[in-house]
């Protein structure tokens, strides 16, 4: 029970007022952007990040981890009432929640995905107060060529294994690697891909590679295709209560969603839009009235919804206890650590026990808070729907463009953001996913320098990278992630003509 | 399911042959860079071996891309407007210059705001670059005044 122990000395620090505040701080924002079109929780925190700068670490970590949750919360009521999910993780939510905004029952919608998501997020915590000291044990077994076997999972599960096109997927994460490359080579001192520009030296920031690709290139994405027509909100009419049959049929939803969601999110597989598909499609399965879907069914909001949520929470058990992120907004979040010098693994549990179990402590507190802020307030994220969306986007610009110069006042700097933006652009419109190259940027020096590591000790034999049982097992694993979509395409194809 | 994914013989993908040839450019120039670079370590793999693998991997992508063009296997698109992307990368680039230039920080997200306002298809310019200026001001003020982050200034920015 020593995770207990921990997580009571976390709960003392999360339960500190600044972090409170921070807390509350991260919620709202995070509900703010998760409603919002145009503004997810990893541009947030890609903005953030500057400013924070001379925060105290503990504090901005928990907001930032607050910003994650809430982001997860706000994104449904936007799918639920406006049809228009933020993130490919709410697609299974709108489904069934739109249905019943329509049919007058937006109100029992947004609980029991609100509900759920505190369900799922709480039992979720739960699973990473017991998983995370137990991986902790296990990372400190591994040695750098585990750690290069092990980033090799993530890259090819973030990128090939389920997206919509391998090969697209893995030109996305080649561009984050080639972007790593940028910059002096930490071992020689010789400058790469630089091309005599100072400013490159340093290498690319993570922050302006974000901004870039999901501020502008979102905004200029949008207004290409603006003409497309407006969105039509649903009021919330009718009693945000659930009723007694709400419940019933709501609360198996919720567990078995929560038990999709943690597994897949822990896993480095990334992407939340597995489980959420896979409890809509059970609950749909198992429904006792299979004929409500497609009309409005409660079990289609809560099972994904839980889905969604425990998922966001799974993320982060790589990232803390391995320095793996598996999301662009884990990726974000892994930018804010080491921004303040410090390296989620194994030996920041040990140094900074305050400092993560406060972090994973305040989870607790953002899922109660969220759960608070949502229900009773959820008029006041509906407004914030109201806004133009031309101001929204040109302030969504001025800010990006403000988080860019605050973080390296250069206009190197800005020029880069502008590239960027242009990439992010393309990428959406020709069907590239994003986060890969986010991962492949933060992700992609962080595996030269174990690969080198472990080669310098092996004396520069390559067999120690399957010598090791740990990274040859995963190193097998990362070779059958990269071939099983090209074998089972034509199961995929299957899937498609059955929905 | 969409029928271009049972026809075998669509025409070949122009744009989608562009971004295969861009990745071989890419991939060409990390070679080249890779190349100039010194042997240096003892034991073990240097600086190069990196971006070998990196442009390595990027040929082939690039090659894979090129086929997927080739049958015409891309997703499809909506045509869009191209006006309204070169409106806001006009607005980027007036940004830039008044940065690059010393106008200060207001200003240039005052142009930035009313050419993404204009692109997102409002018509009253002076309206936009009044908010502009007055949303300017407010994020200078708070973030280089109260948060002591260092944001470009310019002649208005010096009179505050």
């Amino acid at each position: 029970m020593d995770a207990l122990i921990s997580l009571t000395h976390g709960m003392a620090v999360a339960l500190q007022p600044m972090n409170l505040l921070f807390a509350l701080i991260g919620v709202f924002l995070g509900t703010a952007v998760g409603v919002l079109p145009g503004i997810g929780p990893a541009l947030t925190v890609a903005l953030l990040l500057p400013v924070t700068y001379k925060l105290d670490p503990a504090g901005s970590l928990i907001m930032f981890a607050g910003i994650y949750y809430g982001g997860m919360y706000g994104g449904s009521t936007t799918a639920i009432l406006i049809n228009t999910p933020g993130e490919s993780a709410s697609m299974a939510t709108a489904l069934e929640g739109n249905k019943m905004a329509k049919a007058g029952r937006g109100g029992p919608a947004l609980a029991t995905a609100a509900i759920g998501s505190f369900v799922a997020g709480t039992i979720a915590t739960l699973g990473i107060v017991f998983l995370a000291p137990w991986l902790v044990d296990i990372a400190l077994m591994f040695g750098p060529e585990d750690y290069f076997a092990l980033m090799c999972v993530a890259f090819i599960t973030v990128s090939a294994t389920f997206g919509a096109s391998p090969v697209r997927g893995l030109t996305s994460l080649f561009l984050g690697l080639a972007l790593g490359l940028v910059g002096i080579d930490k071992l020689t001192g010789q400058p790469r891909l630089t091309f005599g520009i100072p400013e490159l030296l340093d290498g690319v920031e993570v922050t302006t590679l974000a901004v870039g690709l999901f501020a502008i290139g979102e905004a200029l994405f949008i207004a290409s295709q603006r003409h497309k027509g407006e969105e039509k909100i649903e009021p919330v009419r009718g009693s945000l209560w659930m009723t007694k049959e709400d419940w019933a049929r709501s609360w198996k939803p919720w567990l078995r969603g929560t038990l999709f969601g943690f597994p897949i999110g822990a896993l480095p597989a990334g992407g939340a839009e597995i489980p959420t598909f896979l409890s809509y499609s059970t609950e749909r399965r198992l429904a006792k009235h299979p004929e409500d879907f497609g009309k409005g069914a409660i079990e289609g909001v809560a099972g994904p919804e839980a889905a969604n949520n425990a998922s966001a929470a799974g993320t982060l058990v790589p990232l803390l206890t391995l320095g793996l992120p598996t999301s662009a907004t884990a990726a974000m979040m892994l930018a804010g650590f080491q921004q303040y010098g410090l390296n989620p693994g194994p030996l920041l549990f040990a140094e900074r026990p305050d400092l993560v179990w406060g972090l994973i402590a305040s989870l607790f507190v953002a899922n109660g808070m969220l759960l608070v802020l949502n229900l009773p307030l959820v008029g006041l994220w509906v407004r914030l729907l109201a806004i133009p969306q031309p101001w929204l986007y040109a302030g969504i610009l001025a800010f990006a463009t403000m988080g860019t110069i605050a973080a390296k006042p250069s206009v190197v700097e800005l020029i880069m953001l502008g590239l960027f933006g242009i990439l992010g652009f393309l990428m959406r419109r020709f069907d590239f996913p994003i986060a890969p190259v986010v991962v492949g940027l933060i992700l992609g020096p962080a595996a030269e320098a174990q690969f080198r590591r472990a080669l310098s000790i092996s004396l520069g034999d390559p067999l120690i990278l399957v010598q090791s049982p740990i990274s040859a097992t995963l190193l097998a694993i990362a070779l059958l992630a990269l071939i099983a979509p090209f074998v089972l395409r034509h199961l995929d194809r299957f899937r498609a003509a059955d929905d | 399911m969409t029928p271009g994914d049972s026809q075998s013989h669509s025409p070949p993908d122009i744009a989608g042959l562009a971004i295969a040839a861009g990745l071989m450019v890419l991939a060409l120039v990390i070679f080249w860079d890779m190349s100039r670079l010194q042997l240096t370590s003892v034991y073990g793999v240097g600086p190069k071996a990196m971006p070998v693998v990196i442009a390595s991997g990027l040929a082939i992508l690039a090659v894979a891309n090129a086929v997927i063009a080739w049958q015409g296997h891309l997703p499809l698109r909506d045509d869009y407007s191209l006006k309204a992307v070169l409106l806001i990368l006009g607005g980027f680039v007036a940004l830039i210059a008044l940065i690059g230039l010393g106008g200060g920080f207001i200003p240039a997200i005052a142009v930035l705001f009313t050419a993404t306002a204009t692109a997102f298809g409002r018509r009253a310019p002076l309206i936009d670059f009044a908010i502009g200026l007055a949303l300017g001001l407010v994020i200078y003020l708070a973030f280089d005044k109260l948060l002591t982050l260092s944001l470009p200034a310019g002649p208005i920015e010096r009179l505050l």
